[in-house]
């Protein structure tokens, strides 16, 4: 019945951007308030049943192009130029009347994150079936019914009663498919999915992925799909359209963009993570060895998130952590820094055997065994200069102070490529990759012989990601420093370690040099892993999909 | 309801009885701090320390300390709370038709603010910034501001004295109607509303505000829901927990903060009986009245604990 009223409504336009323009206002700290434009001149037409997709890296303003598509300003984002065509009227002359009208309606949003997007307090159904009811489409008891409907195709578990659960009491892989068929119940013509994958675990995004993929087409909705991962991208798109800095670098049909790009800044998306890391062989004397660890929350009784593991890392190389988010690496971590004494097992480092819990630590311990986060920003006392951060270790550790503090400080900043003009500004006032880079010297400036990076480069765009693993991989030949590096990306994974521990549910499932781990034959886990790792080319999915052999845990 | 709800409620009520019995060895020690006792107190200065000391013997007041308090709490779990001193009469029956009278008006006024500021704050917030909400907000501060007894003297001489629509005297005796009671205690209801209105209102703006961040917020308006249905069926649900604490605090303000309103509309509840029993050094009554009033708190401080519980649905739905 969908079918045939978008039949009649014709192929033809349904959306098209002419000239757009987008400003916010902002409020530096100490200055006067002022206007920066986020989106500049960008123009874009898409026809019924198409999926144009819309990458770029944070702050390209690919997203405010979404939502402009339903005349939506996010934290006081004004659209002040040009014109949104929506089915053939322009959706910013009709006041906020006539875009209630169409929100929900015509057009549909699905988050990034579906586990903030769903309301805490209502059950899912009463959310998924909130807008078609609410534009009169469907009543209520028709609304549920194509809802459960929508929830089959999707691959939800128990579709008939999963509308009863609320939003915490449903994992985030599968919200997400919740909130793509929230979406679709409305029967829109067009969907915005503003990174729905991207939050997720590699081997849940396969398969949201592949469920958004199927329901487009079939429900010949079209669509706008915004991502930073070009590989995503490529799976989903008819066309894919460039961003930066809020204008247009490139557009053209997916082929085209992946593999003949004509401008530089594609080029260097497409050509991401090309970083070559010979392996190392391991020395007769490893640094750090983690011997049968178990380790639990909540005492001996609770529960355990580490069995039995064990590890190696040999000075100056790097041990790659991998694991779905739950598997227990971000715990390892915390054994090995003593943040959470293991109920058995001992953690030996520098020869020496580690005192379970941090308050028996020496100074030494503390300072050879240095961290570096995911959130940088949060990693970082928000009133202190980067000259503070970076010269706190040096204080604390060596004693250093003054001119001679002052100068090491500078050399560090030299080292991560930033320079002495950086001395007197505040995290608030650095990009996301120059946060890390700041964490990075402030780990290096305690001298350690071992870096745990935890998910480093999980927040970052693709490009400064690279530029940060050089950086790391770079220090490491200078400074002789080891690396235990937990990810779930194992394309960083491929590009820096010399050995691997795969994690699953706590346990390590395959161990050894990179070139043996990464060799067949696969145990089921580890092909699952390595077979959700998008790749850019088309037609990768449906054969990724088709080749594998266990469900992934998040599912 | 599932287990972890009720143990969790369990457990706030059985920490509620323990406070209130910590509070009951407060008070007690807190009179007995108090220069002079009871024997004192009735025989009056002149009194020959032979007729004290008999009065003691009497009265059992030469027994340890915690003998006493043990006595006393007995008689408080029985329902005896003693007799005043001042008047002979049994504190029990005494108490119970005025804690009547205060209950009543606190409720009237309560029936009345709650829903009243609820509905304001979600007014402000559907206008925030705009006129509305500077003019919800102005006022309530401007009542709030204003000392109470001060509020009541303006209620008196325009409503009662100019406009002649209340009594400015709240009497009230037995065989009254409800209709009767309720003009009776209109005008005090009037001024207790409007001291607590503000505090609740604002609460309820900030928290439903600090909501509205929320990106299910983002949702429901990418939804095409109109700004009042976002707050009400989306901001709302999620803001009821600071709400309820707020409205807890200022219900048990209600009840144990009425003594100057209670003057001033000479209105026959616990806390004129209260000051006029303090100002005869009574010790019992004035016991009994502080264990009432601490009863009332952490009572309602445990219904705003439970109702936060109940409404989160990660504790009653758990996974």
């Amino acid at each position: 019945m969908a079918k045939t009223a978008r039949q009649a409504k014709g192929d033809g336009l349904l959306l098209d951007i002419r000239d757009l323009r987008i400003e916010a206002t902002i409020f530096p700290p100490g200055e006067t308030p002022r206007q920066v434009t986020i989106v500049d001149g960008v123009s874009l037409q898409l026809k019924r049943g198409r999926v144009l997709g819309l990458i770029g890296e944070s702050g390209a303003g690919k997203s405010t192009i979404g939502l402009a598509s339903m005349g939506y300003g996010r934290g006081g984002v004004r659209i002040t130029g040009g014109e949104v065509i929506v089915n053939g009227r322009d959706i910013l002359k009709g006041g906020i009347g006539g875009l209630r009208k169409l929100r929900g309606r015509e057009v549909c949003y699905v988050a990034q994150s579906a586990a903030a997007a769903f309301n805490p307090a209502h059950q899912l159904m009463d959310q998924v079936v909130e807008a078609a009811v609410r534009h009169g489409t469907l009543t209520r008891a028709e609304a549920a019914k194509k809802a459960v409907d929508l929830f089959r195709k999707l691959g939800l578990p128990n579709p008939d009663t999963i509308g009863k659960r609320y939003p915490h009491q449903v994992s985030g892989g599968q919200l997400q498919r919740v909130m793509t068929a929230m979406a679709l119940c409305s029967d829109p013509d067009l969907i915005v999915f503003d990174e729905p994958t991207t939050a997720l675990d590699v081997t849940t995004q396969i398969d949201v992925l592949a469920a958004i993929k199927d329901a487009i087409r079939d429900f010949g909705v079209a669509a706008l799909y915004i991502t930073h991962d070009l590989a995503v991208v490529a799976q989903v798109s008819d066309e894919i359209m460039v961003l930066r800095h809020g204008k247009m670098v490139e557009h053209g049909v997916t082929e085209q963009i992946i593999h003949r790009p004509s401008q530089e800044y594609t080029k260097a998306l497409v050509s991401v993570r090309s970083i070559v890391h010979e392996e190392k062989k391991p020395s007769p004397e490893p640094l750090l060895k983690v011997e049968n660890v178990t380790a639990a929350y909540g005492g001996a009784a609770g529960v355990k998130v580490l069995k039995n593991v064990s590890v190696e890392l040999h000075p100056g190389q790097t041990l790659a952590v991998v694991g779905e988010s739950g598997s227990g690496k971000s715990t390892l971590a915390r054994v090995i820094t003593g943040l959470l004494p293991p109920i058995e097992g001992s953690v030996r480092f520098a020869g020496r055997t580690l005192s379970r819990a941090l308050a028996q630590r020496t100074k030494d311990d503390l300072r050879e065994l240095q961290m570096i986060y995911q959130m940088a920003d949060v990693a970082m006392n928000p009133r202190q200069t980067v000259a503070t951060i970076i010269g706190r270790p040096l204080e604390f550790y060596f004693g250093t102070r003054g001119a001679e503090r002052d100068r090491r400080v500078v050399e560090l900043l030299d080292e991560i490529e930033m320079g002495a003009k950086f001395l007197d500004r505040y995290p608030a006032e650095l990009s996301g990759g120059q946060k890390q880079r700041v964490c990075i010297a402030r780990a290096l400036a305690a001298k350690p012989k071992l870096i745990i990076c935890d998910e480093v480069t999980s927040a970052l765009d693709p490009l400064v990601a690279d530029g940060i693993l050089k950086l790391l991989l770079n220090l490491q030949k200078i400074e002789n420093v080891a690396y235990l590096f937990i990810t779930h990306d194992l394309a960083t994974v491929k590009a820096i370690a010399d050995s691997i521990a795969v994690m699953y549910r706590g346990e390590v499932v395959r161990y050894g040099a990179k070139s043996t781990v990464l060799a067949p034959p696969f145990d089921a886990y580890t092909d699952l892993l390595l077979s959700s790792v998008p790749e850019m080319e088309i037609g990768w999915l449906e054969t990724a999909i088709k080749g594998r052999r266990m469900q992934s845990a998040g599912n | 309801m599932s287990a972890p709800v009720l143990k969790l409620v369990a457990q706030r009520v059985g920490l509620g009885l323990l406070l209130l019995l910590a509070v009951s060895v407060l008070i007690f020690t807190g009179t007995q701090l108090l220069p002079g006792d009871v024997a004192q107190a009735i025989l009056g200065q002149s009194a020959t320390p032979q007729a004290l000391e008999n009065l003691r013997r009497d009265l059992g007041l030469n027994d340890p300390a915690y003998i006493r308090y043990f006595r006393w709490l007995g008689g408080v779990l029985t329902g005896d709370l003693g007799v005043a001193l001042s008047n002979g009469q049994d504190i029990a029956t005494q108490l119970g038709k005025r804690l009547g009278n205060t209950l009543f008006l606190a409720s009237v006024a309560a029936v009345v603010s709650v829903p009243l500021s609820i509905l304001l704050g979600l007014l402000a917030v559907r206008y925030r910034n705009r006129w509305p909400d500077k003019l919800i907000s102005g006022t309530t501060l401007i009542s709030i501001s204003l000392p109470e007894f001060f509020i009541g003297y303006l209620l008196i001489y325009f409503v009662a004295v100019r406009l002649g629509w209340f009594p400015s005297v709240s009497t009230v005796y037995d065989g009254m109607s409800f209709g009767q009671r309720l003009a009776a205690v209109a005008l005090p209801a009037a001024t207790l509303t409007l001291v607590v209105l503000a505090h609740m209102m604002r609460m309820t703006r900030a928290a439903i505000l600090n909501v509205m961040q929320s990106a299910y917020i983002e949702t429901a308006e990418l939804k095409g829901l109109s700004q009042f249905d976002i707050i009400r069926k989306h901001a709302f649900p999620n803001a009821i927990a600071p709400i309820v604490n707020v409205v807890m605090l200022n219900l048990a303000y209600l009840v144990v903060g009425v003594v100057v309103v209670e003057v001033i509309f000479v209105y026959p509840g616990m806390g004129q009986y209260l000051v006029d029993h303090v100002s005869k050094r009574d010790v019992p009554v004035v016991q009994a009245c502080g264990l009432i009033f601490a009863a009332v708190y952490i009572s309602l401080n445990i219904i705003a604990d439970v109702v936060a519980i109940v409404a989160n649905p990660r504790l009653r739905h758990p996974k």
